[in-house]
């Protein structure tokens, strides 16, 4: 029984700590009151749905999806013996994305900054209230 | 794939996260942000996703970072939690 519980959560250590790495990522969103803060807590989710993308490309006892030789009088291609190389492809767009979607919030940021010289949340919206 | 390292990277993985997090100095959880990309490239790397890994590398650990720090001097680095 704990054996099994063992050797369970070793071979799916990946997915558990993608579950945790989004738990703390959506706390970091919610929780945290300063925006550089709630920035990290995205990137952070961000590169959990990553991690869970990668995980499951990956195959036990395959190589890395690089084809050396090719062309006629080579043997066939076997794709069993290759990681599956389009989670990899799919989340090259995503960092990409990312890292787009965190030089605009921290833009945005900058600009809450110098509107109103802070940037906790509680004291934003107090003098947003004022207005 | 060496299974032991993986481990050990995954727990660090996490550290770092957390650290990012709760740290109350920006400046520092930018860095800590920066070390948190890199292992998770590193964690990529040992997964077979070698062109995930340097891409996360260089644009994830790199200019994240940068982005980070240059934000942080430029509005402030203190915060409350």
């Amino acid at each position: 029984m704990w054996d099994d519980f063992v050797r369970l959560a070793v071979a799916k250590a990946n997915y558990w700590i993608y579950i945790v790495l989004m738990c703390i990522g959506l706390w970091g969103m919610i929780v945290k009151g300063n925006l550089v803060k709630k920035i990290i807590g995205m990137n952070i989710l961000q590169t959990a749905i990553i991690l869970f993308y990668v995980s499951i490309a990956s195959k036990a006892g395959a190589t890395l999806p690089i084809i050396t030789h090719h062309g006629p009088g080579t043997d066939s291609i076997q794709a069993v013996g290759h990681i599956n190389p389009l989670p990899h492809v799919l989340m090259l767009t995503a960092i990409v994305v990312a890292v787009a979607t965190l030089g605009v919030a921290l833009a945005l940021a900058m600009r809450i900054h110098r509107d109103y010289g802070t940037l906790e949340e509680d004291e934003l919206l107090a003098m947003m209230r004022e207005k | 794939m060496i299974w032991q390292l993986e481990i050990i990277i995954l727990v660090l993985v996490v550290v770092c996260a957390v650290g990012a997090l709760a740290v109350r100095d920006l400046l520092g959880a930018a860095i800590l942000f920066g070390a948190y990309s890199f292992l998770m490239c590193l964690l990529w790397a040992i997964m077979g996703a070698v062109d995930v890994a340097f891409t996360e590398a260089s644009v994830g650990a790199g200019v994240s970072t940068v982005f980070f720090v240059a934000a942080v001097f430029r509005t402030s680095r203190r915060t409350r939690d």
